[in-house]
């Protein structure tokens, strides 16, 4: 005897009954639901709505972490301080000792107009700044390896005691590394409120099956084909779930245009919105809910059907 | 049916050998002592159940063999009417008469429904929903959904159980009525003055279950 399978419930053949407009009504033979659909509806609106803040929140570390790595790719820098009878003679050798550091791919001595320039948001542009005793500024450019830091502090100290290795890209590696844990934490979520929101599609589809499994046995029995019953429910919950996400994201959306705009001195929290073509992210989270719905309920159907012959 | 045997969940076979042709443009009727496996039988006829063995085909198809679209498309040329047919209580009557069609993607002609529901005299009750229908409303509009597809073969299983005698009658008028028309109709009842009400109208059959078998009941009927 054949095993009888629900191989006409294949995802083309559902697709195809869902793009067809239901010229005949078919979808009316399932029973209205009421209040289960306006909860359906609703769980997939506050769904979509936390899953824009999570997406925004993807982003805005995202964007974080890559504009402190690029930060860190920049050069690290040594300062030499020194008496102005020896600072030539120091510079020199500085400039010596990075020559032959392995790990350093370039060094480079800022002329004076440019650490003129460094300072100017500080002193002005009229401040006679040669005046000052202005350490040298030795711009240290780190090779792929990377370099010892603390072996070349202490040749530093050794041969140029007026020499200083500022080495800021220490402090911000870990930042770095909290805004791609954030990011992680931000995809985290939304693979979380994707997968809440099938369980509740699913659930609230079984419900609604088992509700109707008189139904189902009836329309079986009057030579319904499982496609045409599983069209009527998956169609039915599909459009909550993409309906009710879609006001979900609306709001969302309005919500997170609402925030502060991007701002230097309010840092991270700011810049929590989407920018540019990043304003178009959550218009895919209705597309992903009506396909978990279109998913969920096709597996719940399924499942109801394997038991009506 | 050839040599068909049945039983429930491996269980003894209720039905044993059993060996039946319905012709088309026939009229049975099928009888036998409550629980003698009537019910089962019709069942099978609609591939609602399969055979434990033997074979059973339905238009020229081994109904084992079918496929699960393939047991729907044969329900679509088998119209049946339940003792206690169930409908979609959220639908009026016309629509619940219409279903099938409505399932099966066809238009619903609705003068022919019309037509229909006049027919079985529903006309009046055609927006009214399911629930609020009597039980001889309820078993008229059974058989309007029965036929609207034109089925080949209408099977009744004991559609008359709870009608008092002239509703019963009218029903039995309706069958007779399609089977003139070159229906056949498999009408299950252990109500023998229906029978032989029936046999004054119509060149019927009539079979018996008894001791899990099919006979051919006597002429005395």
């Amino acid at each position: 005897m054949k095993q009888r399978t629900l191989k006409s419930l294949d995802l083309a053949a559902l697709w195809r009954g869902l793009a067809r407009p239901d010229a005949t009504g078919t979808d009316r033979v399932v029973p209205p639901t009421g209040f289960t659909a306006q909860l359906t509806v609703f769980s997939a609106a506050a769904m979509a709505f936390l899953a824009v803040f999570a997406l925004a929140l993807a982003l805005a570390t995202g964007r974080l972490a890559e504009r402190w790595s690029s930060e860190l790719a920049e050069t690290v820098t040594v300062r030499i301080s020194a008496p102005p009878d020896q600072i030539d003679e120091q510079t020199v050798t500085v400039m010596e000792v990075l020559k032959t550091t392995p790990g350093i791919a370039e060094s480079r001595l800022l002329p004076d107009t440019e650490v003129e320039k460094l300072l100017e948001p500080w002193f002005g542009p009229d401040m006679p700044v040669e005046a000052l005793p202005i350490p040298r500024l030795v711009e240290v450019r780190e090779a792929a390896q990377g370099f010892d830091a603390d072996a070349l502090r202490l040749r530093l100290q050794g041969e140029a005691p007026g020499a200083v290795l500022d080495d800021h890209t220490r402090w911000r590696e870990p930042l770095v590394k909290a805004a791609g844990r954030l990011r992680l934490l931000g995809l985290f979520s939304l693979l979380l409120i994707a997968a809440a929101s099938g369980a509740m599609i699913t659930l609230a589809a079984k419900a609604a099956l088992a509700a109707n499994g008189q139904v189902i046995r009836v329309l079986r029995l009057i030579g319904a084909r499982d496609i045409t019953i599983a069209t009527a429910f998956v169609r039915r919950f599909t459009r909550r779930a993409a309906m009710g996400a879609l006001a979900g994201t609306a709001v969302g959306m309005v919500a997170v245009w609402a925030l502060p705009a991007a701002d230097e001195a309010g840092g991270f929290l700011t810049g929590l919105g989407f920018q540019g073509w990043g304003w178009l992210w959550p218009l895919l989270i209705p597309l992903a809910a009506g396909a978990i719905g279109f998913g969920a309920t096709r597996s719940a159907a399924l499942r109801m059907l394997r038991e009506v012959r | 049916m050839q040599n068909l045997s049945f039983g429930y969940s491996g269980g003894d076979p209720l039905l044993a050998d059993m060996s039946l042709s319905l012709q088309p443009g026939s009229f049975h009727f099928l009888t036998g002592p409550s629980g003698s496996g009537k019910t089962t039988l019709l069942r099978l006829c609609y591939a609602d159940l399969l055979p434990s063995s033997g074979r059973m085909t339905a238009f020229g198809q081994d109904v084992t063999e079918l496929s699960r679209d393939g047991i729907a498309a044969l329900r679509r040329r088998v119209g049946v009417v339940h003792q206690d047919t169930q409908f979609l209580d959220h639908l009026p009557v016309a629509e619940n008469v219409a279903l099938p069609l409505i399932v099966s993607g066809e238009n619903v002609e609705m003068q022919a429904l019309s037509d229909l529901l006049s027919w079985v005299q529903l006309t009046q009750l055609s927006r009214a929903l399911p629930p609020s229908l009597s039980g001889g409303e309820r078993q008229r509009a059974a058989l309007a959904r029965a036929v609207v597809m034109s089925p080949d073969l209408i099977i009744a299983d004991e559609p008359t159980g709870n009608l008092d005698w002239d509703m019963s009658m009218r029903l039995l008028q309706l069958l007779v009525e399609l089977n003139h028309s070159g229906k056949s109709v498999l009408f299950a009842t252990h109500d023998m003055n229906l029978i032989r009400a029936a046999k004054q109208q119509v060149q019927a059959r009539v079979l018996r279950i008894a001791g899990k078998r099919l006979q051919l009941a006597g002429a005395d009927l």
